[in-house]
């Protein structure tokens, strides 16, 4: 299923299929993150906070404006963290 | 001046040449230390020189570069400690120092980079290794790699790469002396550049080739590290996390206080200062000076405000002991990596206000000292979430000698009135951020970080940096709290203060409901705002009077060091544009706290 990073359940694993353009997307990109890559979403704060991902065993925050533009993909993605 | 040996990455300060080191002409190779952001770079930088760099366990914590001299068998080499840098294409402030610093070039090259995260940490080695300069890896944290599953081949890394690759954990110093050795095996990669749009695909290969992955365990820490990110859980760890720091920080502070330097000075410095006063003669001038008033024939050591009797007592008895616990509080915080999981929390809330949630590392570290608060916001992507973070932390964030007098001051009246200032400044705080964000042109970035992994604080390296940071107060602190007390009553004796307190006298009996005599003290805050608290006790205010003029005193003009860091990092006009907004808020939140206290009483 194709969602936002926002919608995404907590502790669910999803591929990166579009990442936000701009300069947010750089920032991602220089942290690892890009189209294919598999995350697992570990949290999302309230009150429009951050979410939380973790890739490849790292977490990073990610701005909840952001995150509502970053698309990922639950399908193909079963299994255990590389 | 003797010549600066390199810049302290917390405080902007000059570091003193070390008389070990060489005449520069002596070491004119130049070594870049790169890496990504966290991932042990001026750990290196200090077990390579000797000299002390701050580093901690969460990205930016150098934000500027420092160098320093390092020595091998028959070489001699500059060492620049460079930002780090997730990229070459720069994203902020530390990034733009990397990018130029590279740019610059230099003999040779030391790429470290994390082995817990090796196919982000590729993105930087690969652009710097294109720049054609001799290079070496450092292959860092490969104990905490291998701890986490993930195995990596070394030498298949450095066939890949063509350049040598040495493994090393750089708390610990391992394979640092291996590092050194094969420095001169450093050669320029005969890898090609790799387009953009191959990145990615290009660093998979070489991860696949290199990195082996095994299952393991979920740890405790593990565990500990999600939850501490949970909606619920994350919060109220957050609320332990403080509370517990500020007990801490309470129960050094006072013990210090309590057990060893007040009876210290009450049995040991007390009587010398007598015989002196007995020397001086109270009354002459010098005795004016030095010693102060003497009450009933005593000194009282926070009023007679002489400088060696109240100077010292302020600097050593008020303020040293909350320097002291602050900073050990904060920098077991720093290396534990719990900072960046309190950016989570309050992204929200700072939002709100123009910047975002990694704004409360500068603002933390401004609570022990403005300085390298100001200068940490160039973690900060924006110049306006620059400006808007740096104006808030001279506004209303009390840095620790501030908050120990506030504390020693009002504290023995009555907590009410610690807790009165306290919330007069956090309001201000957050309607003065408001304010901002609504009016400044522009929008703020969004929080993008990494959250490191927790990590057990060595006892060592806290201990160092402990020592450094106090150190660094007492050499930077001492000179302006005596001299400013000297200059206070010199002025004072000149009839200068009174001069001044009567012109601005008006405003101050209007606005503020202070005397003219409360002026002086606001105004030689401007030398160190502790040394102006102790001012205004010898003037006899009331408990609501003390508040009002605490309040704007710690909002109104910065403290000479603030002001000078304010200037390098934002410029004449911005500096001139954040002064206005200090002066106007201080005299708004002073004046309506004035109007409330008449409108009660």
């Amino acid at each position: 299923m194709v969602m936002t990073l926002n919608a995404l359940e907590d502790g669910v694993r999803a591929i990166i299929s579009k990442m936000p353009s701009g300069e947010c997307g750089q920032r991602l990109e220089a942290l690892g993150l890009y189209p294919g890559k598999a995350i697992t979403k570990i949290s999302g704060m309230p009150f429009r906070g951050p979410v939380t991902i973790l890739l490849d065993q790292r977490q990073i925050a990610i701005g909840h404006g952001v995150s509502s533009r970053l698309i990922v993909d639950t399908a193909g993605s079963g299994g255990n963290s590389p | 001046m003797a010549p600066c040996d390199g810049r302290c990455s917390s405080c902007g300060g000059c570091l003193p040449k070390t008389p070990s080191s060489p005449s520069p002409e002596e070491c004119t190779k130049r070594i870049l230390l790169t890496g990504n952001p966290n991932v042990g770079k001026s750990a290196f930088f200090s077990r390579l020189t000797g000299v002390h760099a701050m580093s901690s366990n969460y990205p930016g914590t150098t934000v500027g570069f420092m160098e320093g001299t390092l020595r091998t068998e028959g070489s001699c080499y500059r060492l620049v400690d460079v930002p780090g840098a997730y990229t070459l294409e720069p994203t902020n402030e530390a990034e733009e120092i990397a990018r130029r610093l590279i740019e610059d070039g230099g003999d040779r090259i030391i790429i470290v980079m994390d082995a817990t995260a090796l196919e982000r940490n590729l993105v930087l080695a690969l652009q710097v290794l294109e720049k054609g300069i001799p290079s070496i890896v450092a292959l860092n944290m490969v104990d905490e790699a291998r701890h986490r599953g993930v195995l990596v081949d070394a030498a298949a890394l450095e066939e890949e790469l063509g350049v040598p690759v040495v493994q090393t954990v750089a708390v610990t110093g391992q394979g640092i002396r291996e590092l050194v050795v094969r420095l001169d095996e450093a050669r320029i990669s005969p890898l090609s550049a790799t387009p953009r749009d191959e990145r990615w695909q290009r660093i998979g290969a070489i991860v696949s080739r290199v990195q082996r992955v095994v299952h393991r365990h979920h740890t405790w820490r593990d565990r500990l590290e999600d939850l501490s990110v949970h909606k619920l859980w994350g919060a109220l760890i957050g609320i332990c996390v403080l509370s517990l720091s500020y007990m801490v920080v309470r129960e050094i502070g006072e013990g210090l206080i309590n057990r060893l330097l007040e009876p210290f000075f009450e049995s040991a410095v007390r009587p010398v200062l007598m015989r002196v006063s007995d020397l001086l003669g109270p009354g002459s001038s010098l005795h004016t000076l030095l010693i102060g008033t003497l009450f009933d024939g005593q000194i009282d050591f926070e009023q007679s405000f002489g400088v060696i009797s109240t100077g010292l007592y302020v600097e050593f008895v008020m303020v040293l002991p909350y320097i002291v616990a602050f900073y050990a509080v904060l920098s077991f915080l720093e290396d534990s990596g719990y900072l960046p999981r309190l950016a989570i929390l309050f992204d929200s809330l700072l939002h709100r206000i123009g910047i975002h949630g990694y704004a409360v590392i500068p603002t933390l570290l401004g609570l022990g000292c403005n300085v390298p608060g100001i200068l940490a916001t160039r973690v900060l992507e924006s110049r306006r979430e620059r400006f808007i973070a740096a104006t808030l932390i001279s506004v209303a964030v009390p840095c620790a000698a501030l908050q120990a007098m506030v504390v020693g001051v009002l504290g023995s009246i009555g907590l009410r009135y610690v807790l009165l200032v306290y919330g007069a400044l956090l309001l201000s705080w957050v309607v003065l951020g408001r304010v901002m964000h609504k009016l400044l042109p522009g929008f703020s970035p969004e929080l993008i970080v990494e959250i490191p992994p927790y990590r057990m604080p060595s006892l060592h390296a806290f201990a160092v940096k402990l020592w450094f940071r106090v150190r660094g107060f007492l050499l930077e602190a001492t000179p302006l709290v005596l001299g400013g007390i000297l200059l206070a009553n010199l002025l004072t004796t000149a009839g200068v203060i009174g001069f001044l307190s009567n012109l601005v006298a008006p405003v101050f009996n209007v606005v503020l409901g202070l005397p003219a005599s409360a002026a002086g003290a606001i105004l030689l805050g401007i030398l160190r705002k502790d040394v102006a608290v102790g001012m205004l006790v010898p003037l006899g205010l009331s408990a609501n009077q003390l508040v009002v003029a605490t309040v704007t005193l710690s909002m109104t003009f910065p403290c000479i060091a603030t002001f000078v860091v304010l200037w390098k990092e934002l410029g004449a006009r911005d500096t001139a544009r954040s002064l206005g907004i200090m002066v106007l808020t201080a005299f708004t939140a002073g004046g309506i706290l004035n109007a409330i206290f008449s409108f009660f009483s």
